[in-house]
């Protein structure tokens, strides 16, 4: 028989941590790109936007993160196209994370006195330019702390992609369990590698709130 | 050419039933178990200092920090190594309280935080024992001042059980998984479920509300 030591384990967990990093830095970087162009059509007050983006609000936030996994994959097989655990992960994970981005930062931007806007109008401003040079400057300040906390929570929904057989750490964290009968050594690493990975992200989040609150 | 056959799956409307009560049941005593335990926590990290603040604080970090995944993983495949067995439906259980006692413990603590000194002060000037004070005085109010962020967490957590299907607990994610493997029908399966989930965090989301205006007085 085979022995696993302890370093094969974590080498090969922290092999596999690459993949969940990856797909978190997709995620957050197609979610943001999504979630900022519907919140720029609700500024904009394209008809149908504000109409539009919460329902898909409602839809991302109100079902679980697993059955969108489910759907992506399935779906986009349905529609003929070639399924791999790579798109369908990317897509659920893309759109479930625009879903909140686009909610935090429409709140953010929410939080800017109407006056704000009201001056920049006064002064012949173009939205695109009072977005620019008025709101978004003051919005950014308070939106990077719970920006940062979402990411949090991105990189945990990547553990569901696991399920649909994306191999990242959880995935990999089963099969490594399966193969030297040690779960709770393997799930416990498992868990201290993404509590290694969230916790200065959490506690990041956690400063740059704290200085927001002092500052104002 | 895209045929949908939603009838295939509605058919097995049984078996969607049971999933949906017993995603339900996991939802209520879990929520009920975890809000309890996250009232503790969130006492013993305002009113205590020295090791129990320090376990209840790691304990909340931790949990806040990995995906729930995980824990059910370690606690139905990590456990009987050391043990500790537990049924599909007892580790769900065991995974979902713990989550919500976490996230719990953080959102009642900010409500605790926000409790007026003179309101503590005025039921000592009564005579009141601390524990008096803090059933009392201190916690419906904190409650209230919190109860959106708890109910929004219930309904994530809610949501989150449908990762214990993948432990075998007979939830509404197990059923359609079950479905769609004897019909194949796997997108509309999973399209029902999802409305299900939909439907059930809408109601939900109503009930929790409800409560908090009846026996919370949340405006």
């Amino acid at each position: 028989m085979v022995e696993f030591s302890l370093w094969d384990i974590l080498r090969n967990l922290l092999l596999a941590a690459r993949w969940t990093v990856v797909l978190s830095l997709i995620a957050f970087i197609g979610g943001s790109a999504l979630g900022l162009s519907l919140l720029l059509a609700r500024l904009a007050q394209w008809p149908g936007a504000e109409r539009s983006a919460r329902i898909f609000v409602e839809l991302f936030q109100g079902t679980p993160l697993l059955m969108q996994l489910f759907l992506c994959y399935f779906g986009l097989a349905l529609l003929g196209l070639e399924v791999s655990a790579w798109a369908s992960a990317s897509l659920a994970l893309t759109l479930y994370s625009a879903s909140f981005l686009t909610e935090i930062w429409r709140g953010c931007v929410n939080a800017i006195p109407r006056g704000q806007w009201e001056a920049g109008a006064s002064l012949a401003l173009s939205l695109g330019e009072q977005l620019r040079h008025v709101i978004g400057p003051q919005a950014l300040r308070i939106a990077i702390a719970p920006t940062v906390g979402f990411l949090v929570q991105v990189i945990k929904g990547t553990a569901l992609a696991s399920v649909i057989g994306f191999i990242e750490l959880t995935k990999a964290g089963a099969m490594i369990a399966n193969a030297t009968f040690q779960p709770f050594l393997v799930y416990g690493c498992v868990a201290l590698l993404y509590f290694a990975l969230c916790y200065p992200i959490s506690a990041w989040s956690r400063s740059l709130e704290r200085r927001l609150a002092r500052r104002s | 050419m895209i045929t949908l056959d939603f009838l295939a799956v509605l058919h097995d409307w049984p078996l969607l039933a049971q999933g949906v009560a017993t995603t339900v049941a996991l939802t209520v005593v879990s929520a009920t178990l975890g809000i309890s335990l996250g009232i503790a926590c969130a006492w013993a990290r305002v009113n205590t200092s020295g090791v129990l603040r320090v376990i209840v604080g790691s304990y909340v970090e931790l949990i806040r920090n990995t995906p729930f995944i995980v824990q059910l993983f370690f606690i139905f495949f990590g456990l009987p190594s050391i043990g500790i067995k537990l049924t599909p439906e007892g580790a769900s259980v065991l995974a979902m309280v713990i989550n919500m006692g976490a996230y719990a413990a953080e959102i009642v603590r900010a409500g605790l935080e926000a409790t007026p000194r003179g309101q503590i002060e005025a039921g000592q000037s009564l005579a009141l024992r601390p524990l008096e004070i803090f059933v009392h005085i201190v916690l419906p109010p904190a409650l209230a001042r919190v109860w959106p962020a708890i109910s929004g967490q219930v309904v994530i957590v809610m949501l989150g059980s449908a990762v214990c299907g993948q432990i075998a607990t007979h939830e509404l994610s197990y059923f359609a998984n079950l479905i769609q493997s004897r019909n194949f029908r796997a997108f509309e399966a999973y399209i029902i479920a999802t409305l299900l989930y939909l439907g059930l965090a809408f109601i939900l989301r109503a009930l929790l509300g409800a409560a908090g205006r009846r026996w919370l007085r949340v405006s």
